[in-house]
């Protein structure tokens, strides 16, 4: 397709990571992410594309998982820039090293001023951080900016620059450009709303709970000792807590710890004490509890 | 890209736009892109395709699914096999949903709607899911399709007990699919970007609160909390900016003796961290009280960015909720439920009165509202033909610091039969909040900081 706005020139720089959707599922399975078709479909397109992928859900679903199932596809170094509150430039782009450049300005007391000036702002100054880092060297890498929306909203013009043109522009060396796009994952819990300028530079994944049939295959995968009718089981009463109006209800992480918890006690079925007792690992308010154990018929006793 | 395609594809971006939904022409050349990459081979990895690429955020995809099967639909024109049999379909049916059959089940509501949706003359004049489902009555194959379940699996353990639940989601879904598939139909006979803008039921917080469903109420109880986090984000906002406030011209030429007479340095003055105090006034009558539920929520939710925060109900009588509301916040469903049983709100009849409410208010509770008060009163005006009180209002606003009124009509509506609306509207600024958007904004904007 040719664009006759100019809006876009961008394609990935280098051969694609993926040939199909089929081929996407296939290989984050190898690395034991069991993705669903909406998000093998746009990990195969963010690649193809040469867009970061916007990952929105519920806590617990796999979606810091997701970026490092890729990086280990791809054989690539995962760059991973943790947000919170009052997270800034020198945390995530670059700093100078002022005390190194300081020695190196008493090291060399009889040069010039100019001399010594272009020597301190040389690359061998200049502490990267995860955003430069990520978008310097010819290894392949995944970026991964976990919690956006945790970041103050001027973070976000910070990654507008980064996220669009792959560059970083460092008043004193000047832009420095990608030579190798980076895979990039961004992460969000909705606690903020994100801009509309930084969510149309992304690919948009939400990734919701998953259907019953891929749960028993992670539970399976995750929680291998536990045998195949309790698996069915737990995926079905978890199915039905997710229906109920908890106020947090169990995500798949939660699934996996109450396998767990099952195959320690050497449960062999479900029944109202067993599931009253261990309640507590997949609901996390009191609330919750006692609503779903009424739910669930568990007082009958 | 062949031009049938881009066309199809360019009018289902123009029917997400007539719902609201922001899709730039950049979006669009992805979108086309991720249509070259996929291919045409399975349907459901191209609507993920382009739902990545189309979407911003997941409130949008509920609109997006049933614009995408009307503008790539999942087969054209009748089924195959059709049957007249009411009850083979019902037995095949039955069958589908004990299996959880999901490409079965998508066959045989193609097959219900050809078969039991059309009305009109014998060619059909259209198709409607309302009358399919009214005649195949899925809710009523329960019991048969639980006992079809329980034989097969033989076993009585602990899960079955969720079978019930799971069969009923299970009808939902089909109930799902014949809607579509009778938007379907009826796009096919006639102009599919009508039926696109017009059948698809808009964003959750775009629905009027005024005729809302159940589930929809539902719908939106669960995104109280994020709206509120928003919310105290922006308050939060408003308020640094708010604490740079404006300068203070004392100060500045007190600073300014030190450099000769010259402001250097502009003072600013400092704002006194007091919290404000909010008073909510809610009409929680049948027709208006999905809004007053809402928003007592979002408020309540909202409570830590006030010093206080009193709730107040009235049909015809006013009583006093806070605490209720402070209880309720975990079973948001039966809130509505608790007021009308523990609080005093009707005297001798049932309708609302707003005269006779807001008369009581301004003098059993009139020490509620100080200097620092803000005050919203929710309702639709609707005073059932009787006394107004504005001298109530009038003395409300005397004491209060603000007064808004949020009405949930439409504004062409105010003033209509029973509406007191523009009354009160010359004393205190009225507000047309119909949906959660509105609302959103109208909370974000006029919330005291």
């Amino acid at each position: 397709m040719d664009h006759p706005l100019g809006l876009y020139t961008a394609t990935a720089l280098e051969a694609p990571l993926f040939t199909s959707v089929d081929d996407v599922s296939a290989r984050l399975a190898e690395t034991g992410y069991l993705a669903s078709p909406s998000v093998a479909t746009t990990v195969f397109l963010a690649d193809r594309l040469g867009k970061p992928l916007l990952v929105e859900g519920p806590a617990g679903v796999g979606k810091t998982e997701l970026a490092k199932a890729v990086a280990k596809i791809a054989g690539a170094e995962l760059v991973r820039l943790q947000c919170y509150e009052g997270v800034d430039e020198s945390r995530a782009l670059y700093e100078w090293n002022h005390a190194k450049q300081l020695l190196r300005i008493s090291a060399g007391r009889d040069e010039s001023w100019d001399e010594a000036r272009t020597d301190i702002f040389s690359e061998e100054f200049l502490l990267t951080r995860p955003l430069l880092t990520a978008i310097r060297g010819d290894q392949p890498k995944v970026l991964l900016i976990d919690e956006t929306d945790k970041a103050d909203v001027e973070v976000e013009g910070l990654l507008l620059e980064v996220l669009s043109d792959f560059q970083v522009t460092v008043p004193e060396l000047g832009t420095i450009t990608a030579t190798r796009r980076p895979f990039v994952v961004l992460t969000s819990n909705a606690s903020r709303e994100l801009s509309e300028a930084l969510r149309r530079r992304c690919l948009f994944l939400h990734i919701g709970f998953p259907e019953e049939e891929l749960e028993r295959r992670i539970v399976r995968l995750k929680v291998p000792g536990l045998d195949a009718a309790l698996t069915e089981s737990v995926v079905r009463v978890v199915g039905a807590l997710r229906a109920m109006d908890l106020r947090k209800v169990p995500s798949v992480a939660e699934t996996i710890d109450w396998a767990r918890t099952l195959l320690a006690l050497g449960a062999n079925t479900l029944d109202e004490t067993v599931v009253r007792d261990t309640l507590g690992v997949l609901l996390k308010h009191q609330d919750d509890v006692l609503k779903a154990a009424a739910k669930l018929d568990l007082d009958a006793l | 890209m062949t031009t049938p395609v881009a066309e199809r594809l360019t009018s289902l971006v123009a029917a997400l736009r007539a719902h609201g939904i922001r899709v730039g022409t950049g979006e669009t050349v992805d979108a086309a892109r991720a249509m070259e990459a996929l291919g045409f081979g399975d349907r459901e990895l191209l609507r993920e395709g382009l739902a990545a690429t189309l979407l911003h955020g997941s409130v949008q995809r509920p609109v997006f699914d049933p614009v995408f099967d009307l503008y790539f639909p999942r087969r054209v024109g009748a089924p195959e096999a059709g049957t007249a049999d009411r009850e083979d379909l019902r037995e095949r049916l039955a069958a589908a949903l004990a299996a959880n059959d999901e490409a079965l089940l998508a066959r045989l509501a193609a097959e219900a709607v050809d078969g039991f949706g059309g009305y009109g003359s014998p060619g059909s004049d259209g198709w409607s899911s309302y009358q399919t489902l009214d005649r195949i009555r899925p809710q009523t194959l329960l019991a048969r399709v639980r006992a079809d379940v329980q034989g097969r699996s033989g076993g009585s353990g602990f899960a079955d007990r969720l079978l019930d639940d799971e069969i009923r989601r299970r009808i939902e879904a089909f109930r799902g699919l014949v809607a579509t598939e009778a938007r379907r139909r009826v796009a096919e006979q006639r102009d599919r970007d009508q039926i696109a803008r017009r059948a698809v039921a808009p964003t959750a917080d775009r629905v009027d609160f005024l005729f809302a469903g159940k589930s929809q109420l539902a719908e939106l109880r669960r995104t109280v909390q994020p709206l509120a986090r928003k919310l105290a984000t922006r308050l939060a906002a408003r308020r640094r900016r708010a604490a740079r406030g404006s300068i203070d011209l004392r100060r500045t030429l007190r600073g300014s003796l030190s450099t000769g007479g010259v402001p250097m340095r502009p003072v600013l003055r400092r704002r006194r961290p007091a919290r404000p105090e909010l008073v909510l006034l809610c009409d929680v009558s049948g027709s208006v009280s999905g809004f007053s539920d809402f928003t007592m929520l979002l408020v309540q939710a909202l409570h830590d960015q006030f010093s206080k925060v009193r709730v107040f109900a009235f049909v015809n009588r006013i009583d006093e909720v806070t605490g209720l509301l402070e209880h309720g916040a975990a079973d948001a469903a039966g809130l509505g439920a608790r007021i009308q049983a523990e609080a005093t709100l009707t005297g001798w009849h049932g309708s609302s009165d707003y005269g006779v409410a807001l008369g009581e208010f301004a003098e059993r509770h009139g020490e509620a509202i100080g200097p620092r008060t803000t005050v919203f009163v929710l309702g639709d005006a609707r005073t059932n033909m009787s006394d107004p009180n504005l001298a109530a209002v009038r003395q409300i606003t005397e004491r209060a610091r603000r007064v808004y009124w949020l009405n949930p009509e439409q504004r062409t509506q105010w003033g209509t039969g029973d509406s007191a609306a523009p009354e009160y509207a010359e004393l205190v600024e009225m507000h047309e909040c119909r949906n959660v958007r509105q609302l959103g904004a109208l909370v974000g904007r006029l919330l005291p900081i």
